[in-house]
């Protein structure tokens, strides 16, 4: 599969005078684990909505193949967007295709420890369940391009150390490109490929930087400290965006 | 809870008492006393007119109800999703929800006959407005984090319905029905004792001329009777069963 090419030339807002985004233009190439870094309202977010297509109202490009983009696409949102009238098991059941079984959702529920919880409606969750419920989701309908918006703010430290895990462990078994927007350059270079950094408004890209640690080293504090402390010395431009 | 349950049935026995009393104090043929009523009441069940009757209002009722709830369904959702439309039509709907309820039936009458769809039709009217009106602010306030949710995941048109949109709306159905009950109820006696020869309505009309009070409170009582029955056995478990996953 070829890359997914970015180019946004405008996104503006009615409400606002100037562009959201300006001349953005990247590639996705498959099977990617990308992190998008830079300062918040910056329009991350409205990116993720343009690629999801969510947000049509855009001059420039997503494509591939030089056709437009029509893959499955996971969306974890910033906030959980689960239905409250739902269970956790019909939530995710809803977005299954045609003949899935509910079979892989176990194993994801069991391995997020939302066994038990299967059964609740969302407002009897925790925001910390609720959003591993939304991860759930996403992964379970085997995304081609899996989009995530901050999906660890608020879990704690053990859950998101594992949530992350667990995503690795997922992606290595079945390759999918990933964006991922992310304030923590600590947890981006733990992730990713590669690393897209984003200006302020409008937003482009600043600088985009192979992350090169091998997958197995990547639990090592000190590889990830290192390659944070260098990256901050070669380009410090990158200390005004965290 | 129990405490409850004795307040509300003292209350009701109370009630009864103030106006046997009053019955017994006033004597005279315009205020018969409970007892009378209830006498009068199960004479006229017995006799099979007041089930015919109210079966009759019933029926006229339940068609009506429903075609305004469908319809008013309909356009509410539309109204409240479409902006444009809604600046449009906006005045077409504050022209009808201020025609007096006598008017459209009267209205109806003139110009359709005295005919069975008139009268359905006169209470339709009378009620699509506030239906329309229920609707359109549920719908506006739709959430727009769970629509992007559903485009996301490529939920289909009748999935997006059902999963997304209708539990949103549900409150406002209700509170359209119960409303609803509470207007066509009222409307279609005035719609048969204009231009029906059957029916409550009509029947009221009729012991109205004779001056008979306790015929008319008889088939108040067996009205109450039918409107708390449909409240307690249709709209309080339709309420229980939406409102199970809140917190």
């Amino acid at each position: 599969m070829s890359d997914i090419l970015i180019n946004i030339k405008h996104k503006h807002y009615d409400s606002t005078q100037h562009d959201t985004i300006e001349n953005l233009k990247f590639s996705l190439p498959s099977n990617e684990f990308i992190c998008l870094i830079g300062p918040s309202g910056c329009g991350k977010t409205t990116l993720l909505n343009i690629i999801a297509q969510l947000d049509n109202d855009f001059e420039g490009e997503i494509s591939q193949d030089g056709q437009a983009l029509h893959p499955n696409i996971g969306y974890i949102f910033q906030n959980p967007r689960l239905l409250p009238w739902r269970t956790v098991k019909e939530n995710i059941e809803l977005v299954l295709n045609q003949g899935q079984s509910f079979n892989c959702v176990n194993l994801l529920l069991k391995s997020m420890q939302l066994e038990e919880s299967k059964n609740k409606y969302p407002e009897h969750l925790s925001l910390g369940m609720s959003r591993r419920v939304s991860i759930i989701r996403a992964f379970a309908i085997n995304p081609k391009i899996l989009l995530m918006d901050e999906p660890f703010v608020s879990l704690d430290a053990p859950t998101a150390r594992q949530v992350r895990e667990l995503l690795i462990k997922l992606w290595l078994q079945r390759p999918h490109t990933i964006l991922f927007v992310t304030h923590d350059l600590r947890e981006a270079i733990t992730l990713a490929d590669r690393l897209v950094f984003l200006s302020p408004s409008p937003m482009s890209v600043i600088s985009e930087i192979k992350v090169d640690i091998a997958r197995e080293n990547r639990n090592s504090e000190n590889e990830i400290e290192g390659f944070r402390q260098k990256l901050l010395q070669n380009y410090p431009e990158i200390n005004d965006l965290l | 809870m129990n405490l409850n349950k004795t307040l509300s049935s003292f209350s009701l026995l109370l009630f009864i008492l103030i106006w046997h009393g009053m019955a017994f104090f006033v004597n005279d043929n315009t205020l018969p006393s409970p007892v009378i009523v209830v006498e009068v009441l199960w004479k006229e069940v017995v006799s099979g007119e007041l089930p015919r009757h109210l079966g009759i209002t019933l029926q006229r009722l339940i068609i009506s109800f429903s075609i305004a709830m469908l319809l008013g369904c309909a356009i509410g959702i539309t109204l409240g999703i479409n902006k444009k439309l809604n600046a449009f039509f906006d005045n077409w709907l504050v022209i009808f929800l201020n025609i007096p309820a006598l008017v459209t039936i009267i209205l109806c009458y003139v110009w359709f006959g005295l005919i069975e769809s008139a009268a359905i039709l006169a209470v339709v009217i009378n009620k699509l407005p506030n239906v329309i009106v229920t609707i359109r602010e549920g719908a506006k306030a739709l959430d727009k984090d769970l629509l992007e949710m559903a485009t996301c995941y490529k939920f289909s048109k009748t999935k997006t319905f059902i999963h997304v949109i209708w539990p949103q709306l549900h409150p406002f159905v209700m509170a359209a029905t119960r409303t609803g009950l509470a207007l066509i109820w009222k409307i279609i006696l005035v719609v048969e004792l204009l231009g029906r020869s059957d029916g409550m309505g009509y029947q009221l009309h009729l012991y109205f001329q004779d001056f008979d009070v306790a015929h008319i409170l008889a088939y108040t009582v067996a009205f109450i009777t039918v409107i708390q029955a449909i409240e307690l056995l249709i709209l309080k478990p339709m309420d229980q069963q939406a409102i199970r996953w809140r917190r």
